[in-house]
């Protein structure tokens, strides 16, 4: 059976249910990348999210469009996600902190961060 | 300098090949919406795609500034007779191998024409010519990337991409079929002419894809696939206009 439609691109397409569906195996699919966008020179890069691409220079092509096609960015990063060590969550309770080190709170970073924002927001890109 | 009127008409002749070489190859790579190899792809290729429908918009509104139509009479009342887009460009989408060889020849053409224009006497050619330049270089590294993984992802691959380079060869070279008006571009600063393109263009892309390992034909021995400037069209285009115009021609005047 030929699939009818009214949108032409699916007519050509020509989805014919006994040839175009397959099954999907393991590792059919391609790894994914997490991407790093830096919307000015000197800021941080920061973690948009993750493409699937089958090597970097693919992810980087797909990352500037899924990320930046509004323009927003200045450099990217694109790291194969199997390159990034990670701590499992079960081991969270090596974040928590007591009370009695509230010497260690960086809330002047935060009033930091508070004002590069402002900074970032009000200066030119 | 003052422009004539020979000089006037040359400078049309070129808005209209570029601009209907944009709208209609923007047109074609739509067709892919939805149906990419891949959602990343789909999203990056369909992105591209729009880009040049969008570049043909700011040539359609130099060519109204010129007198022409308004670009929506322009791009959607006139018969493939009346188009002067390359037989490239109108071909049907076919497999992805077609698609990608002709993306990237035509990008390659493209981005070397917009740099040339980018010193144009005529001023707001030379303006848009600028304005595009980040958005073209994405677009011929994409290609770039596509041809260069594309050749070294296995046999059938390569000979899919190896043949459709070779089919698509001659059709590529019709994209430099002078115009009638070429000396007169030439001499006045307008644009450097097509037999320039076509020689850059011929120094770019012959190195580069024997780099990645793919075998060019002759230019010598290839017949290019000439009439598109002038008229001329395979029995593609006229349906292809059919299906972009349906909107309008229901309601000309409707906002969207």
């Amino acid at each position: 059976m030929i699939v009818k439609s009214l949108d032409p691109r699916i007519e050509r397409a020509a989805l014919d249910d006994e040839s175009k569906i397959g099954e999907l195996n393991v590792h059919e699919h391609f790894e994914t990348y997490e991407v790093f966008q830096q919307v000015k020179r000197g800021t941080h890069h920061q973690h948009v999210g993750n493409v699937h691409a089958p090597n970097a220079e693919m992810a980087m092509l797909f990352a500037k469009e899924q990320y930046c096609r509004r323009g927003a960015a200045v450099n990217l990063w694109v790291v194969a996600t199997s390159n990034v060590y990670v701590t499992e969550y079960v081991d969270a309770d090596i974040f928590e902190t007591t009370e009695d080190k509230l010497y260690r709170d960086p809330n002047s970073y935060k009033v930091m961060d508070r004002i590069n924002a402002y900074k970032a927001r009000t200066s030119k890109v | 300098m003052e422009f004539t009127e020979t000089h006037v008409e040359g400078l049309k002749e070129l808005l209209y090949k570029m601009a209907d070489d944009l709208l209609i190859i923007g047109h074609r790579n739509s067709e892919w919406t939805g149906l990419g190899p891949m959602l990343e792809e789909d999203i990056a290729f369909s992105s591209m795609a729009q880009d040049k429908v969008g570049q043909s918009l700011a040539l359609f509104e130099l060519l109204h500034e010129l007198g022409e139509s308004d670009p929506d009479t322009v791009a959607f009342t006139r018969n493939d007779n009346q188009f002067h887009c390359s037989q490239l460009v109108e071909l049907p989408i076919g497999e992805y191998d077609f698609s990608m060889v002709r993306h990237f020849f035509f990008d390659h053409a493209e981005a070397i024409r917009f740099e040339m224009l980018a010193n144009s006497v005529f001023e707001p050619l030379s303006m848009v010519a600028r304005k595009f330049k980040g958005e073209i270089k994405y677009h011929t590294m994409h290609a770039d990337i596509f041809m260069q993984k594309l050749a070294a992802g296995g046999e059938e691959s390569f000979s899919r991409m190896q043949n459709s380079i070779n089919e698509t060869f001659g059709l590529a070279l019709g994209m430099f079929e002078p115009g009638k008006y070429e000396e007169a571009l030439i001499e006045s600063g307008i644009f450097g002419g097509e037999a320039e393109l076509q020689q850059r263009w011929l120094d770019k892309v012959v190195p580069l894809l024997e780099s990645f390992g793919y075998v060019v034909p002759k230019v010598e021995s290839t017949a290019p696939a000439f009439g598109g400037r002038n008229g001329i069209h395979t029995p593609h285009l006229q349906p292809l206009l059919d299906e972009m115009t349906e909107v309008f021609s229901i309601d000309p005047g409707a906002d969207w």
